[in-house]
């Protein structure tokens, strides 16, 4: 195979575009992509910081690489979840992605600050232990933000995050979930913006973006998620990819193109309901937020019994 | 195929969990793959360290990983 663009050796093959790219060419396609994604929405102005939340995977690793590739003001977030081996090597890869790169990396161990880690939440709340963490993720990385004065917060989700989700929520006719499943998801009512610069980038090439650029990500598979449901909605819509290229790129595009604005008036109402929660002042539609009830719950099953928390952190001894 | 051992064979490491096995090298990297019964949209190829496509051409004494890129979170 040779690369489109220069007719030499070719290390990739991206089928939903019917071409591929020698490295350097592989890599400036996906620097383009991800520019793409951010100007068609708006996701990024000029001079605005970036929060970018990091797990040590490909796919964070590989959006803060090419932010900063973009030219974007940018520092990470990892928060400490506690999977055991899986956390702490985890950890690392973020770790030494910032230190290499002289990169800003703000760390967050739920333990520590908390008194639970997402086994422990899933025991308490007898729900899948993604349910838990993604909350718990999400609460954090806005009031971080917050705290830190950024503008925006970047994940990385990727084309086969969204197009699963999507396939998902379609699947079920979760209404609500589809009104708010946008590549942007606007600030307002004590939220910061947030935003998926990768999802014109496929999940395959997130992990080959990262070995042509030599950013050790963790490999594995998280213990807690394997067998999820969200798996099965990707192997379904890889299995279609593989016959016929550009599905999932067609399926979630077309979403945003044709769809999604029918589903965005229970949106609106949803927001306009939230006032702050009492215990930690984040936004919610009742008086405690599901994140402060998620850390007295989980605190309860600490086999030390329950950890005293004041204000949504846990007291110091 | 069968688990790692020396030999003049192609070794492949796979993931989740990790481990290896050895095979007879002479077949493109799209034959492995459904061989293993992967799909091209859920791995990688790495031989000798270095990303290649579909239709590279695997030898007896290439060390080959066949990378999973599909992640369960969201």
């Amino acid at each position: 195979m040779k690369c489109r663009v220069c007719r030499g050796p070719a290390v990739i093959d991206v089928r939903r575009h019917n071409a591929n790219f020698c490295v350097e060419h592989f890599i400036e396609q996906c620097e383009r992509q991800v520019a793409k994604a951010i100007e068609a929405f708006d996701m990024i102005a000029p001079g605005e910081r970036v929060l970018v939340a990091v797990s040590g995977g490909k796919d964070s690793l590989a959006l803060w690489d090419l932010l900063i590739s973009l030219g974007y003001d940018v520092e990470g977030l990892y928060i400490g979840l506690g999977i055991g081996e899986y956390s702490d090597v985890s950890g690392d890869h973020a770790r030494r992605f910032a230190a290499e790169r002289d990169l800003t990396l703000h760390v967050l161990d739920l333990r520590e600050e908390y008194g639970y880690d997402v086994p422990t939440a899933a025991a308490a709340t007898r729900r899948v232990p993604c349910s838990a963490c993604g909350m718990s993720k999400r609460h954090l990385f806005d009031r971080v933000a917050l705290e830190r004065g950024v503008d925006v917060v970047a994940t990385g989700h990727n084309l086969d995050d969204e197009a699963a989700v999507l396939f998902g929520n379609v699947l079920h006719w979760h209404t609500d979930y589809l009104a708010r499943q946008l590549p942007v998801l606007p600030a307002g009512h004590g939220f910061p913006r947030k935003v998926k610069p990768l999802v014109r980038l496929s999940e395959r090439e997130s992990a080959a973006y990262c070995i042509v650029r030599g950013i050790d990500y963790q490999v594995e598979e998280c213990p807690m998620a394997a067998g999820n449901r969200h798996l099965g909605y990707k192997e379904a819509l890889n299995t279609i990819e593989e016959r016929s290229p550009g599905t999932k790129h067609d399926f979630y595009f077309g979403f945003l193109d044709r769809a999604a604005a029918l589903f965005r008036s229970g949106a609106t109402i949803d927001a306009e309901g939230l006032s702050a929660c009492v215990r930690c002042g984040a936004p919610t539609p009742g008086e405690v937020c599901a994140f402060c009830r998620l850390v007295e719950r989980a605190g309860g099953h600490e086999p030390g019994g329950a950890v005293p928390v004041t204000l949504g952190r846990r007291e110091q001894p | 195929m069968r688990a790692a051992s020396s030999g003049s064979t192609m070794i492949v490491r796979l993931r989740n969990p990790t481990r290896t096995v050895e095979v007879q090298g002479g077949r493109s990297v799209a034959k492995l793959l459904n061989e293993f019964g992967l799909a091209r949209e859920a791995v990688l190829v790495v031989r000798n360290g270095e990303l290649v496509p579909g239709d590279a051409f695997l030898s007896n004494e290439d060390e080959v990983e066949l990378r999973p890129v599909i992640s369960g979170g969201v």
